[in-house]
């Protein structure tokens, strides 16, 4: 095909990526999920110190940032070039805050010195020591995630600015917002999972 | 083959998903508030599901794709589902 704008092939390649992630997480949910049956009370204990203010503020962010997001890819379909820059940027900022609050709340873990392989967690019970070591790695993992959507996001503000990206051919925007609403996606199961369970 | 215009998602309409999907947090975080035993967790992931479906059919515009990613997709969605269900198999019946 000589054709480089068959947007159905370039996006069911996109998709293809994104299962293997929605398996990645599904993996890490199921263990999440036989460890919380094993050790319900334990989750339950754990989940009641992780703030569910910041959680909410920060599911609130990724809401609006995926928003924007889907929003400039109609604004430059619309041909409308400087809102949907400024759209993106903004997504941009909201991941970085998403992250400035992910520090402010490990941190604060850290400072009550429950962090992996730390003395409280290692000699406290075991549940409570999956519950945390889990919520590490979940929220780790999706941290990276964030960072990698932040920088597609970037690519994108780039390869608009140099015309690369428009009206016409929009795929990579389309493909960086596909994998930036993933981010969220994982993000609204990861909110209730372990911030909310009550 | 002509190149099919692909759906446009209106400005107002990915507004309204969003004031949905805010909604649904600030309820999922008031239901938490409230103990129901051993409801808490399927209410909390019901609501979980219907904001991703949300997410998935508007933001990520499936609800306007064509056969092949959305067979393809709801194939991921079962294999995680015989995932999970088997694995809870083994755990609950050990």
């Amino acid at each position: 095909m000589k054709s480089s704008n068959d947007f159905t092939g370039i996006r069911i390649g996109m998709w293809l990526f994104l299962y293997s992630e929605i398996i990645l997480f599904g993996g890490l949910f199921v263990l999440y999920a036989v460890y919380f049956h094993r050790y319900p009370d334990e989750f339950v204990e754990g989940g009641k110190q992780l703030n569910r203010i910041i959680g909410a503020i920060n599911t609130i962010i990724l809401l609006i940032s995926s928003f924007t997001v889907a929003a400039s890819i109609t604004a430059i379909r619309l041909q409308n070039k400087k809102l949907s820059l400024g759209l993106l940027t903004f997504s941009i900022f909201c991941g970085l805050v998403f992250l400035i609050n992910k520090y402010f709340e490990w941190g604060a873990k850290f400072h009550h010195d429950i962090y992996p392989n730390s003395d409280t967690l290692v000699s406290g019970p075991p549940g409570q020591n999956i519950f945390f070591g889990l919520y590490y790695v979940i929220t780790g993992l999706h941290g990276l995630h964030v960072i990698i959507g932040m920088t597609l996001l970037m690519v994108s503000v780039v390869l608009i600015l140099r015309n690369k990206v428009h009206a016409g051919r929009f795929a990579v925007l389309e493909n960086c917002g596909l994998y930036w609403h993933l981010v969220d996606l994982i993000w609204i199961f990861v909110f209730p999972l372990f911030y909310l369970v009550l | 083959m002509s190149q099919e215009p692909q759906h446009l998602m209106s400005y107002t309409k990915l507004a309204s998903v969003l004031f949905a999907l805010l909604i649904l947090t600030g309820v999922t975080v008031g239901v938490s508030y409230i103990d129901m035993g051993i409801y808490n967790v399927p209410v909390a992931l019901g609501i979980a599901c219907f904001k991703v479906s949300l997410v998935l059919l508007f933001f990520m515009h499936l609800k306007y794709e064509g056969r092949a990613i959305i067979v393809s997709f709801l194939s991921t969605v079962c294999f995680l589902a015989i995932m999970i269900s088997f694995t809870f198999w083994d755990v609950a019946f050990r």
